[in-house]
C-alpha cells in the first residue's frame, strides 16, 4: 500500500450530501476482476452524458461540462471536499480503488460512510473528517481562488489552508501508523497467529458446533 | 461483570486481541463469499503464496450479476450473454475450486443471495462472527450474530487470518412498541425507522432492533428489518435471540444435530441484553402509528407514508436539504405537494435480499392472486431469493399464481435490485420495487426507485401505480 504521510494538491469539489457508492462507481464497473483501471469511470453518470459501459475507451465519450470535476480548473484535483454521509451505500471497493485510480489521495468532509471510511485506509486514500463550518469555509475559499491547493499534513493531523491556518482532525492512532508506513495488515495480523490458534482453541472446547460446519 | 448489550456479548465472545491503540483482532466464524467483491481478494492471496486459514468457515455463491432468465440459466455459466459477467461468475468457480471452498455453484440447490441462502442453509447461526464482501450482511443479525459487510481487502483479510482488525462499535437501541396494523410489514418499519432517524443516523452504531414489534415478528420479518441496517447507517443490525431464532434454526443443514443443537441452543438464549446495559444512543417508536412507507426520492430516508404527499422543496428547514429535495424531485420526475399515491409506475420488482423469501412471496401472491397485471406495467418481475425459496415457492403454487397474474416467475439472484445484468429499468421509469436502495441509477440509468413492501408492490403491479394495500381491491384505475 502507498505510504501517506503529508500531502499538497490541488482542491476539488463534491458539493453534495450522500454521495453513494454507486455515484463513485456504478455498478456495471465492477464486473472488472481486477483492482485498478477504474479512474476514468469515477462519478461516470455524473461526468459524462452518455451511459458507460467497461472497457470503452472514455477519452471518446461526451463530457458533461456542467460537472465541476470537469472543469479546467479542477484538472489533476488530488483532494477532493465533499458533505455529509459521503461513501455511504454499498461495500464495494471499487469506491475508494477509483478514487485512487483517478488521483485522489485525500477526502475531505464532514462524516463518512463507516464502510467506505474503511476501506479507504486499505487503499492509502486518507479521509479526513473535519465540521460543517470548516466545509464550509473551504468550499468558499475554493470557489473563490482558482488553482486552491490544501496541504493534508497525516502526522501532525492538519489540513493547511493557504493562508497557513490549519484545522486539526482526529484519527485513530492504528489506522494512521498503517497509514504513515503503508503496513500490509494481512501480514500484521499474522504475527499473532499463536493467539489466533489458542483463542480457537478455547472456543472449540466450549462452542464445538462453530467448527467443521461447513463442508 | 457489568451489564452488557447482546452486541457486547458477541464482542467479547470474539475477541483475540485487544491492542493499545483502541484497534482488536477480532475472530470471524463464518465468511460468505460472492462473484463481485472476492475475485481481487483471491487475487491478493495467490500474489502474497497465502492460503484460507480455515476452510470450513466459508460459503460462496454467485448472485450479483447472473441471469434470472430460465433459458438463459438454463444454459449455465457459458449461457450468461454478458462478458465480464460470465467471467466474474467463471472466477468464483474457479477460485473456489482452487482453494477448496464450499460452493453453491449457479443452478445448484443452495444457491441464492448471500444474505438468504446463509440463513436458510443454517450457515448463519446465533451467536456468530458473520462477514460478507456486502453491506447487507447486516440481515444475519436476525440471528443474534454479529454480522457485517466488509471491503475486498478486509475479504482477503479473513480468508488469510480468520480475523479483522477493528474497532469496537457503539450501541443503539431502537425500540419500537406497539401492534402493527393491518397490510403494515416489517419493511415499513425499517423504512419508517430510517425516515426517522436518516441515512447517518446509525453511523458508527451497532443497532439492537426491540420491542413487541419485533418480538411478534417472524424471523424472516426480523432479517427484512436488519437488512437495512445500513441503510440507517449502522453496519450492524440484530434481534436478541427468542425461542422464534431456536426454532428457526433447528434442523437446517449446517446447524448441529441431537445434543450438540440442545447444547448450543442453551447458549443462544444467553444472547439478549441484560436488563440494565446501557445503550449510548435510544430511540423509541409507536408501531401502531406506522403506516405502509413509501420512499419518492433518491436516498432510502427519503420516505413518505403511502397516505401522504411528496415533500416540497419550500417547506425544508436549511439549504442543504432544500437543495437535496429540489434535486431528487427533479431526478425523480416529481411534482411536490402531490400524494404519492398518485404516481405511476411503469416497472415492479419483487426481490432482493431484503424482501425475497418464502413469507414475501406468500405476501406478493395473496394480493395480486385473481387479479391481472394492469396494462400500463412494461414488466413485474417476481425474483425468488434462492433456489430453496424457488421450490418451496412452486410446491406452494405461487409461481402459478404470479404468471396467471401476468407477472414473471424467475431464477434466483439479486436482479434488479441493483441491475448488474438485464434486469434494469430505462431511464425515467419508475418501479415499485422491494429492493432496500433507491440512489440515482441504482436500478438501472436513469432510472426511478419507489421502496415499498411486497405487499405494496404487487398492489402497484396490479393497479398500475403507487397504492394504499389496505385499500387495494383489484380495481384498474
Ligand atoms: S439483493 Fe441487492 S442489496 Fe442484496 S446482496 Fe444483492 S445486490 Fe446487494
Amino acid at each position: 500500500m502507498k505510504a501517506f504521510t503529508q500531502h499538497k494538491g490541488l482542491v476539488g469539489p463534491m458539493d453534495r450530501a450522500n454521495v453513494d457508492t454507486d455515484m463513485i462507481i456504478p455498478k456495471q464497473f465492477l464486473k472488472s476482476i481486477k483492482r485498478s483501471g477504474f479512474g476514468p469511470n469515477l462519478f461516470d453518470e455524473l461526468r459524462y452524458m452518455d451511459e458507460g459501459q467497461p472497457g470503452q475507451d472514455c477519452s471518446q465519450r461526451p463530457v458533461n461540462p456542467e460537472f465541476p470535476l470537469n472543469l479546467p480548473r479542477y484538472r489533476n484535483a488530488s483532494i477532493l471536499l465533499a458533505r455529509k454521509n459521503f461513501g455511504c451505500g454499498s461495500s464495494r471497493e471499487h469506491a475508494p480503488w477509483a478514487m485512487e485510480d483517478y488521483g485522489f489521495r485525500a477526502v475531505i468532509a464532514p462524516s463518512f460512510a463507516d464502510i467506505f471510511y474503511n476501506n479507504c485506509f486499505k487503499n492509502g486514500l486518507l479521509p479526513v473528517v473535519l465540521t460543517e463550518q470548516q466545509l464550509d469555509v473551504l468550499f468558499t475559499e475554493m470557489y473563490a481562488d482558482e488553482g486552491y491547493q490544501l496541504t493534508i499534513d497525516l502526522v501532525q493531523q492538519k489540513v493547511v489552508r493557504p493562508n497557513g491556518e490549519s484545522f486539526g482532525f482526529e484519527i485513530d492512532q492504528f489506522r494512521k501508523d498503517c497509514l504513515i508506513k503503508g503496513l500490509d495488515e494481512i501480514g500484521l495480523t499474522l504475527q499473532s497467529t499463536q493467539a489466533i490458534k489458542d483463542y480457537e482453541k478455547t472456543r472449540a472446547e466450549q462452542q464445538p458446533w462453530v467448527f467443521g460446519a461447513i463442508k | 461483570m457489568s451489564q452488557r448489550t447482546v452486541y457486547d456479548k458477541l464482542w467479547d465472545s470474539h475477541l483475540v486481541k485487544q491492542n493499545e491503540d483502541g484497534s482488536a483482532l477480532l475472530y470471524i466464524d463464518r465468511h460468505i463469499l460472492h462473484e463481485v467483491t472476492s475475485p481481487q481478494a483471491f487475487e491478493g492471496l495467490r500474489l502474497a503464496g497465502r492460503k484460507p486459514w480455515r476452510l470450513d468457515t466459508n460459503l460462496a455463491t454467485p448472485d450479483h450479476n447472473i441471469s434470472t432468465d430460465p433459458n438463459e440459466r438454463a444454459a449455465g455459466v457459458a449461457g450468461i450473454p454478458d462478458d465480464t459477467s460470465r467471467i466474474q461468475v467463471q472466477t468464483l468457480d474457479d477460485n473456489c475450486d482452487h482453494f477448496g471452498i464450499k460452493e453453491f455453484k449457479m443452478n445448484e440447490m443452495g444457491q441464492g443471495i448471500v444474505h438468504v441462502m446463509g440463513p436458510e442453509l443454517g450457515a448463519t447461526m446465533p451467536g456468530l462472527t458473520v462477514v460478507c464482501g456486502d453491506s447487507h450482511t447486516a440481515t444475519h443479525g436476525a440471528l443474534a450474530c454479529l454480522a457485517h459487510g466488509i471491503g475486498t481487502s478486509e475479504v482477503e483479510h479473513v480468508l488469510a487470518s480468520q480475523c479483522l482488525v477493528t474497532k469496537k462499535m457503539k450501541n443503539m437501541r431502537v425500540t419500537v412498541e406497539g401492534v402493527l396494523g393491518v397490510g403494515v410489514t416489517p419493511k415499513d418499519v425499517v423504512l419508517a425507522i430510517i425516515a426517522e432517524i436518516g441515512t447517518a443516523g446509525g453511523n458508527g452504531h451497532a443497532i439492537e432492533f426491540a420491542g413487541s414489534v419485533f418480538r411478534d415478528m417472524s424471523i424472516e420479518g426480523r432479517m427484512t428489518v436488519c437488512n437495512m441496517a445500513i441503510e440507517a447507517g449502522a453496519r450492524v443490525g440484530l434481534v436478541a435471540v427468542d425461542e422464534k431464532t431456536v426454532d428457526y434454526c433447528r434442523g437446517r443443514k449446517f446447524m448441529p444435530k441431537g445434543e450438540m443443537f440442545d447444547k448450543a441452543a442453551e447458549y443462544w438464549r444467553t444472547l439478549i441484553s441484560d436488563a440494565d446495559a446501557v445503550f449510548d444512543t435510544e430511540v423509541q417508536m409507536n408501531g401502531s402509528e406506522i403506516a405502509p412507507q413509501v420512499s419518492w426520492g433518491t436516498s432510502p430516508e427519503m420516505v413518505v407514508p403511502v397516505t401522504g404527499n411528496i415533500p416540497r422543496v419550500e417547506d425544508q428547514t436549511d439549504a442543504v436539504k432544500q437543495k437535496g429535495v429540489e434535486r431528487a424531485l427533479e431526478y425523480m420526475g416529481l411534482e411536490g405537494g402531490a400524494p404519492i399515491s398518485s404516481v405511476a409506475v411503469d416497472r415492479v420488482f419483487i426481490g432482493s435480499c431484503t424482501n425475497s423469501r418464502i413469507e414475501d412471496m406468500r405476501a406478493a401472491a395473496s394480493v395480486v392472486k385473481g387479479h391481472t397485471v394492469s396494462k400500463s406495467i412494461k414488466q413485474a418481475l417476481v425474483v425468488p431469493g434462492s433456489q430453496m425459496v424457488k421450490e418451496q415457492a412452486e410446491a406452494e403454487g405461487l409461481d402459478k399464481v404470479f404468471i396467471q397474474a401476468g407477472l414473471d416467475w424467475r431464477e434466483p439472484g439479486c436482479s434488479m435490485c441493483l441491475a448488474m445484468n438485464a434486469d434494469k429499468l430505462g431511464a425515467g421509469e419508475h418501479c415499485a420495487s422491494t429492493s432496500n436502495r433507491n440512489f440515482e441509477g441504482r436500478q438501472g440509468n436513469g432510472g426511478r426507485t419507489h421502496l415499498m413492501s411486497p405487499e405494496m408492490a404487487a398492489a402497484a403491479a396490479i393497479t398500475g401505480h403507487i397504492v394504499d394495500v389496505r385499500e387495494f381491491t383489484g380495481d384498474q384505475s
